[in-house]
């Protein structure tokens, strides 16, 4: 066999008590498209940080055609001529093209830009191989497949002949996707070898030529595409046989609490981030949304929560139309929302534990009186809750930024659901934990599901949402593309509908 | 020694560990640091620091007239610093205490001149301070407004908006309230009936020094003991989840400006009426900076402002004593202040690595414990 | 009256004075912009000309040169702005908190230097030899410009010719690219290989250097002495100047001309004893910066990432 271009072994990275990737092989041969297939937090965008200089290993070996190889910075990346493109594009709004793509580059002869030079060779590139953009064009005005374009350009101009893709088909529209394709193939022929991160087996079908399963920082598997099927591919990613460790005993389904109709949504870039999503929640039940991050899913939560507007379409809480009230209406109708991203929206890191946990009704009574704070009050609810939410902090008056995350989310908790809400919104309300706080926050979401509480949970993981729900909807796109009862899911359908596979 | 270890464990607990230890603790050494480093600029042009220090100690309370200065220079300080403290809660950086000192000082100066001399002093010193906190609540609401409505960063438009009303009070007293009897630009003397009363005979420490100790428990009742004041504190710490947990961030943050200006609109009525009896070009002497470097001593807190504008006041009231006594220049103070305010920044930097090593350490210990739980289970 | 503000004597002496006091604006406008352009907000160039102002004029005292009393005030200004930088860049404190803190320590700072150097007696002021104009042969014996632009003090040609240098700098150099790429998106700048910590002390250095100097044409060039709070203001028009002047070095020329205009005529008029509310002249330049802030809201013309601190994360 001939000598691989990249050889990783035993790759560790570590942070803080999470190990993204845990002793991961990876080896890529020359003129291949390799996939790294996988889901959120299986560990596929640090592993290539890794290779890219992001990161430096904790542990592990690296490599490139047969050198030992020590990545400290991108520019070493590049000079072993590793380029990757991240999922966020790391292009600057405000330069052009071409500049954007001679950036950082260090020309011997003079300390003057050349940007005609550049721009001619861009051209040339982009001819080459097929891949259109207008050097002259601001970066801030192209859509974002066009972006990426450039993207790449920066790489192939930078000499890259190991191409890392991050989810590159997530910002692009069919059309450029098979555009995109098309131009990988037509490198991988010339020569150049490319790493596709992705989550979609279709990509890895049509496109690829090995396929690397990640699954929770571990390697799964490493097999030919074309010896790999949509089933097995999608068992394989989102994983084992589903367990049920929680006894969640049907219990009485009550009246529908939460209802949307047909909310639709776009984004200021113009593109859609909620297309015609109907769906109801009832009293005692937990309704899964199941899904790969940004299709949607923080979007649906923030509409209902009221944090954002829907463009059409309406929200219904008990049977009332909320659409257009706003966030402290809603709080007061027993809405409570946890956040995706609590140092974004859930916690105030500089104020104490007590503050953070009154907010919600810091102006009602028992904790107010007359416009003034009612100290005995908030100490003595905080106490409680510190008490029965078990978060650990040396006082009430601590500051939140001194807690550790998951006692931080436990606070977050407390606070929204201590008002024994009708509606609970949680988005990825585990996210980043330990596996005691997560399981914790598990019974006690059930809990609530008990006490009759309409509960909209969304996740990531998928086994989170297996264990949890009563019924299951699973979003791509801005759109609902499966919905089942949990006890008749079957986990490659879903599967298929988080890779976009099921319209 | 595990004995001296649990007392030093104890000591690092309240002196780092706390919230407030800790603020206290860096403020210390902010100044401790600024002291020392003023001590070897001292030494360096070749006077004595000690000798210098102790000047200024006396020079600022070695007798009763000197601690009455003291009090009067700490009071617009104390009463600028006490609104910003309001707005840098609300994170709202407001560097126009200085104009709005001006306004409020302006009209202030034009209600006493228009109604002095008809209305008695019950009556005219309470209208006084009412304009003084409205023209400096209605200079504070510009910047405010941009920033909540368009999003205009407020740093620049309140510095602009100092320009401004240094410019149009220079313009007021030169040409339509010009005391005509002068030859430089002031308004006339406000009538008596105006004027504050002086509350120690023989000095001129005015009512003013009380109306800002009063000013002191309102503000600090405001900002942690009501709802108004919670509400400014979240939408300052995290605006993002202040409005997810429901409250209206914007109205928050123009109400804590127009207090914030407000405060600074009576540090300048309390310089009109209570100190130079007439409106002047000189009436801050850069009150509404020196009170930024005040606010960040005192961390924002009220009560920690009146030793923090005591420190500044009595820094500037010793200067004079240090002058020639030691032979030190008196803008050796105005160094040492500089040299505060850039150790309390520093300290910003302190604070958020002793923080962070807090957590690491109760992140440890919450491990340690799960493991002896861990171990007990089995 | 009108016949005294049109005659060509009035007009050429205020476009003169106007040149002459948008020099130091626009040096340390200049300096700021490159500062501003990295991603680091200087609201301290108040203090720091003053330093310049200080140094230069203690230097020229000193040596009798006032070449080297402007490098002198250059240096000085980059030793402060380097407290800044070590303050924004490596610790990542508040930019705003820092420079209010630099202003008033350079209060201090300079009034405590120069006491102790020339003692405080005010009846015999200390004199520094000043800058003289420099004639540009040929150019300087045309009729009219040739006084007006052909024959000044050497930093109003240094303060005007930094303009298309700096353009030059920034938009066709590759250091311009990566400062412009450090204001924008530092992390973009990070993983294409940019040092944006190394990038951004190499502008606040720029800054204090241009800023110094800009300080030493008040006390070298203005006049040729210094006094208390000499600046007086000036540092903080310069940073309205960049802002009104949309943070590109032509848009600052034009910015630093208009204030120097509105500040230059008011002291002709002033001079000549026309009794005009001058007050509101000298308000223009800040009137100005606020309505265009109102004006082009939403669509900042400013680095993206101003005043933001980035420290990289392993």
């Amino acid at each position: 066999m001939e000598q691989p271009v990249v050889e990783m072994k035993g790759m560790v990275k570590r942070f803080g008590s999470l190990t993204a990737v845990d002793r991961v092989d990876f080896t890529l041969q020359k003129g291949t498209i390799h996939a790294l297939l996988g889901e959120n937090g299986a560990g596929k965008s640090t592993l290539m940080n890794l290779l890219a200089g992001l990161y430096q290993p904790d542990e592990g070996k690296i490599r490139i055609n047969g050198e030992a190889a020590v990545i400290h910075s991108p520019r070493d990346a590049y000079d072993r001529k590793i380029g990757m493109v991240h999922q966020h594009f790391m292009l600057i709004p405000k330069l052009t093209v071409a500049e954007n793509i001679i950036l950082g580059l260090q020309t011997r002869s003079s300390p003057l830009l050349n940007i005609k030079d550049a721009s001619g060779q861009i051209r040339e590139l982009s001819q080459r191989f097929g891949i259109q953009a207008d050097p002259d064009a601001l970066v801030e005005e192209l859509t974002s497949g066009e972006q990426q374009r450039v993207e790449i350009l920066k790489m192939l101009y930078r000499n890259a002949d190991i191409l890392i893709l991050d989810e590159p088909t997530a910002v692009l529209t069919p059309q450029e996707v098979s555009s995109l394709f098309q131009v990988l193939r037509k490198m991988a022929g010339q020569g150049f070898s490319i790493i596709l991160i992705t989550h979609k087996l279709e990509e890895v079908l049509s496109l690829c030529d090995t396929v690397d399963i990640l699954r929770d920082g571990k390697k799964i598997d490493s097999r030919p595409a074309s010896e790999s099927d949509r089933n097995s591919l999608a068992r394989m990613m989102v994983g084992r046989e589903v367990l049920l460790e929680y006894d969640r005993l049907s219990g009485e389904q009550g009246e529908t609490v939460l209802e949307t109709k047909g909310i639709s949504a776009k984004g200021s870039d113009g593109r859609d981030l909620l297309q015609d999503i109907s769906l109801q929640v009832r009293a005692g039940e937990i309704l899964g949304v199941a899904g790969v991050s940004g299709n949607g899913q923080s979007e649906l939560a923030k509409t209902c929560a009221g944090l954002r507007r829907a463009d059409s379409g309406s929200i219904l809480c008990s049977g009332r139309d909320i659409t257009g009230t706003s966030i402290a209406q809603r709080i007061r109708l027993g809405i409570s929302y946890i956040p995706d991203d609590r140092h974004a929206l859930g916690m105030f890191p500089g104020m104490g534990v007590a503050d953070n946990l009154v907010v919600k009704q810091h102006d009602r009574p028992p904790f107010s009186r007359r416009g003034f704070r009612r100290e005995s009050a908030i100490h003595s609810s905080a106490d409680k809750l510190i008490d029965s939410y078990n978060i650990r902090t040396t006082s009430r008056d601590t500051s939140m930024r001194s807690l550790s995350g998951g006692n931080q989310q436990k606070a977050v908790l407390a606070r929204e659901l201590s008002v024994s809400p009708q509606v609970i919104i949680a988005d990825q309300p585990t996210r980043g934990l330990d596996v005691g706080a997560i399981e914790y926050i598990h019974q006690l979401l059930l809990e609530h599901r008990r006490r009759n509480a309409a509960v909209l949970l969304i996740s990531t993981e998928l086994d989170e949402i297996l264990n949890l729900s009563d019924r299951i909807i699973v979003m791509y796109a801005g759109r609902i593309t499966y919905t089942c009862d949990t006890d008749s899911a079957d986990i490659e359908q879903i599967g298929l509908a988080m890779a976009g596979e099921l319209q | 020694m595990t004995k001296q270890r649990q007392y030093i464990r104890t000591l690092q607990h309240h002196l780092l560990w706390s919230d407030f230890g800790r603020q206290v603790t860096t403020a210390v050494m902010a100044i401790a640091a600024a002291l020392l480093l003023g001590a070897l600029c001292i030494a360096a042009i070749g006077a004595s620091p000690l000798k210098a220090y102790g000047a200024i100690i006396s020079g600022a309370f070695g007798n009763t007239n000197a601690v009455a200065e003291t009090a009067v220079k700490a009071a617009p300080l104390l009463l600028a610093g006490l609104g910003l403290s309001v707005a840098y809660r609300a994170n709202m950086w407001n560097i126009g205490a200085e104009g709005q000192i001006f306004a409020g000082g302006m009209a202030a100066a034009v209600t006493a001149l228009t109604l002095g001399t008809q209305l008695p002093a019950a009556v005219v010193i309470p209208l006084q301070f009412l304009a003084g906190l409205t023209a400096g609540a209605l200079w504070a609401f510009i910047p405010a407004i941009l920033k909540t409505k368009l999003g205009i960063d407020e740093i620049i438009n309140t510095i602009m908006l100092n320009y401004i009303a240094v410019l149009a009070v220079g313009w007021l007293i030169q040409n339509p309230l010009r005391d005509p009897s002068a030859g430089f630009p002031r308004t006339s003397m406000i009538p008596e009936a105006s004027q504050l009363p002086i509350i120690l005979a023989r000095t001129r420490l005015h009512v003013g020094v009380l109306i800002a100790l009063v000013f002191v428990v309102i503000i600090h009742v405001v900002l942690w003991k009501s709802t108004l004041g919670f509400k400014i504190r979240t939408a300052g710490d995290n605006p993002g989840a202040a409005r997810a947990c429901g409250i209206r961030v914007n109205r928050v943050l123009i109400i804590s400006m127009l207090i914030s200006g407000g405060m600074a609109g009576l540090a300048g009525t309390i310089q009109v009426t209570g100190l130079h009896f007439r409106m002047i070009q000189d009436i801050s002497g850069g009150i509404g900076f020196s009170a930024i470097a005040v606010t960040l001593l005192a961390n924002n807190q009220p009560a920690a402002l009146i030793l923090s504008a005591l420190f500044m006041a009595a820094l500037d009231v010793g200067a004079n004593t240090m002058q020639y006594q030691a032979d030190v220049p008196v803008a050796v103070v105005n160094l040492i202040q500089g040299l505060v305010i850039l150790f309390v920044v520093g300290r910003e930097f302190l604070y958020r690595r002793i923080t962070r090593r807090h957590q690491a350490f109760s992140e440890k210990q919450e491990k340690l414990s799960h493991a002896a739980e861990g171990a007990k289970e089995q | 009256m009108w016949e005294v503000l049109a005659s060509t004597t009035f007009v050429i002496g205020l476009l003169q004075a106007a040149l002459r006091t948008a020099t130091p604006l626009l040096l340390a406008g200049i300096g700021e912009l490159y500062g501003e352009r990295s991603g680091i907000l200087n609201i301290g160039l108040e203090g720091i000309m003053l330093i310049g102002c200080l140094f230069g004029f203690m230097t020229a005292n000193m040596t009798g040169v006032p070449a080297l009393g402007i490098l002198a005030g250059g240096a000085a200004g980059i030793v402060i702005a380097l407290i800044h930088g070590v303050l924004s860049i490596s610790l990542g404190v508040s930019q705003v908190v820092s420079g209010v803190g630099i202003n008033i320590l350079c209060t201090g700072l300079s009034l405590t230097i120069y006491r102790a150097v020339f003692g405080a007696s005010y009846s015999d002021l200390p004199r520094a030899p000043g800058m003289t104009p420099v004639q540009i042969p040929l150019l300087s014996d045309l009729p009219v410009i040739g006084t007006l632009l052909f024959s000044q003090l050497p930093l109003v040609y240094i303060a005007f010719a930094l303009v298309p240098v700096t353009w030059f700098v920034l938009y066709r150099s590759e250091l311009g690219l990566k400062i412009r790429a450090c204001g924008e998106h530092p992390m973009a700048a990070e993983t294409v290989g940019i040092h944006v910590a190394r990038i951004r002390y190499l502008c606040v250095v720029i800054t204090g250097f241009l800023t110094g100097i800009g300080g030493t044409f008040l006390s070298l060039g203005l006049l040729n002495f210094f006094r208390d709070n000499m600046t007086a203001g000036r540092g903080w028009i310069a940073i309205a100047v960049v802002i009104f002047g949309r943070w590109k070095p032509t848009g600052i020329m034009g910015a630093a001309l208009v204030f120097g205009l509105a500040s230059a005529f008011q002291m002709r008029l002033q001079a000549i004893g026309i009794d005009v509310p001058y007050q509101f002249l000298l308000m223009i330049p800040y009137v100005l910066t606020m309505l265009i802030l109102i004006v082009t809201y939403g669509r900042s013309a400013g680095p993206a990432a101003l005043g933001k601190p980035f420290i990289k994360e392993q």
